[in-house]
């Protein structure tokens, strides 16, 4: 877009400064002006071949009385380099054909020992990889191996999520198989985590029965975000007063599209239909993600 | 949320610009914050205030546009206004409003000399 007049609908993301026609012979709207005066504060650029251009300053364009360091326009998501990160993450996933989640919940809420239930049945049909997120301490990678599954441990020391960045230097230690899964176990916070793509195909996010039916209203970022929520601990709901319906009412009221399954790490309830959910969606994105899907 | 780790990101971003655009001073930061992205304005501007020092923005004023939530009403087939994700429809009443837009994290622009 243009930064005298606002014309262009495009906006400025991957261009540079060197902006377009405001030069020396300018053509603007129905008007042109030729300027052969100077002004104080007009850092007109003297290009080869005789082009005087007052659009080469910082300010990527010129305008008459305003000195040429003024505004520039940038039009740039401050996430974006995480987003160029979780690009290359999600480019390698599909290149080697791995079926990623993302799961994200407040802590205690059980994201581990559904792990570890869901290696030990699931690591005779897929190769199974884990990315562990934690402030600080081995403590859960160490589980998830004893499980079964090669491991690796990010610390964020003090960071509150995980970033792409990160994950990239996690798969440099990990030997992925080729049509495995990977499992990406978030730092447990129902904040931050959600505005970090970390190349994920989808974002899962558990909430703990003994957690209140109102989390998705509380946190809602986080369940915008997420395609499919585990209500886990299910086997407590008979000493609890936990109502399952609102909970999945308010969780709808935030994401029309979530889907929710009730489970139980411990009993094992309910999770016949999760790997299912991950069978089906996993095929589904291997579909969307092979050359000759996009060929077809 | 997680302001501290996006205002780093934001000053990295600042001079990345200024190496390509070739400006030594920055004087003012403009952002656009969608009102539905969970981003703290007045956390921002602590966090900018305290990560500024020594870096190219130092002395830099930070001007936070918010860009109001937008929403898609299901019932009403039109597009609305919504302050939060789960506010129900201003025109109907129902809460089968979808967010449309809103969780903008953006530089804008900036003032340089």
């Amino acid at each position: 877009m243009c930064t005298v007049c606002g014309c262009g609908t495009s906006s400025l993301e991957q261009k540079e400064a060197q902006g377009h026609e405001h030069a020396s012979t300018h053509r603007h709207h129905d008007h042109d002006h030729f300027h052969e005066h100077s002004h104080d504060g007009d850092k007109a650029s003297i290009i080869e071949g005789a082009t005087v251009d007052f659009g080469a300053g910082p300010a990527g364009a010129h305008v008459t009385g305003l000195s040429q360091e003024r505004i520039i326009r940038i039009e740039r998501d401050i996430l974006a380099k995480n987003n160029d990160y979780a690009a290359r993450n999600r480019a390698r996933f599909a290149q080697t054909r791995i079926f990623t989640l993302n799961l994200v919940s407040s802590p205690g809420s059980g994201k581990t020992s559904l792990l570890v239930r869901t290696i030990e049945e699931l690591r005779g049909r897929f190769p199974i990889r884990v990315i562990e997120g934690d402030q600080q301490t081995a403590n859960d990678a160490d589980r998830i191996r004893r499980a079964g599954a090669p491991a690796v441990q990010i610390n964020t020391g003090k960071g509150c999520h995980l970033d792409a960045h990160m994950v990239g230097h996690g798969l440099e230690t990990l030997k992925l198989e080729e049509g495995g899964l990977l499992f990406i176990e978030n730092v447990g916070n129902l904040v931050c985590p959600a505005a970090f793509d970390l190349g994920e195909a989808h974002k899962v996010v558990v909430l703990s029965v003994t957690e209140g039916e109102d989390k998705p209203l509380k946190y809602p970022q986080m369940f915008a975000a997420s395609n499919l929520m585990l209500l886990n601990k299910a086997d407590l709901l008979p000493h609890l007063d936990f109502d399952v319906g609102e909970c999945v009412a308010n969780a709808l009221r935030i994401n029309p599209d979530i889907q929710t399954l009730l489970v139980s790490a411990k009993t094992g309830e309910g999770l016949t239909a999760f790997y299912a959910w991950l069978e089906s969606h996993a095929a589904r994105w291997a579909r969307a993600n092979t050359p000759t899907a996009v060929a077809e | 949320m997680h302001e501290m780790a996006l205002m780093e990101s934001l000053v990295e971003l600042i001079e990345d610009e200024s190496r390509k655009r070739g400006f030594s001073r920055v004087r003012v930061v403009r952002l656009e914050l969608g009102a539905l992205g969970g981003v703290d304005a007045d956390a921002m501007r602590f966090c900018f205030d305290a990560i500024v020092k020594g870096a190219l923005v130092e002395g830099a004023l930070l001007d936070i546009v918010v860009k109001p939530g937008e929403g898609w009403c299901l019932d009403c087939a039109e597009a609305v206004v919504i302050h939060e994700r789960f506010d129900a429809c201003p025109r109907c009443g129902g809460n089968h409003v979808q967010a449309a837009a809103g969780d903008e994290l953006r530089l804008k622009e900036l003032e340089v000399e």
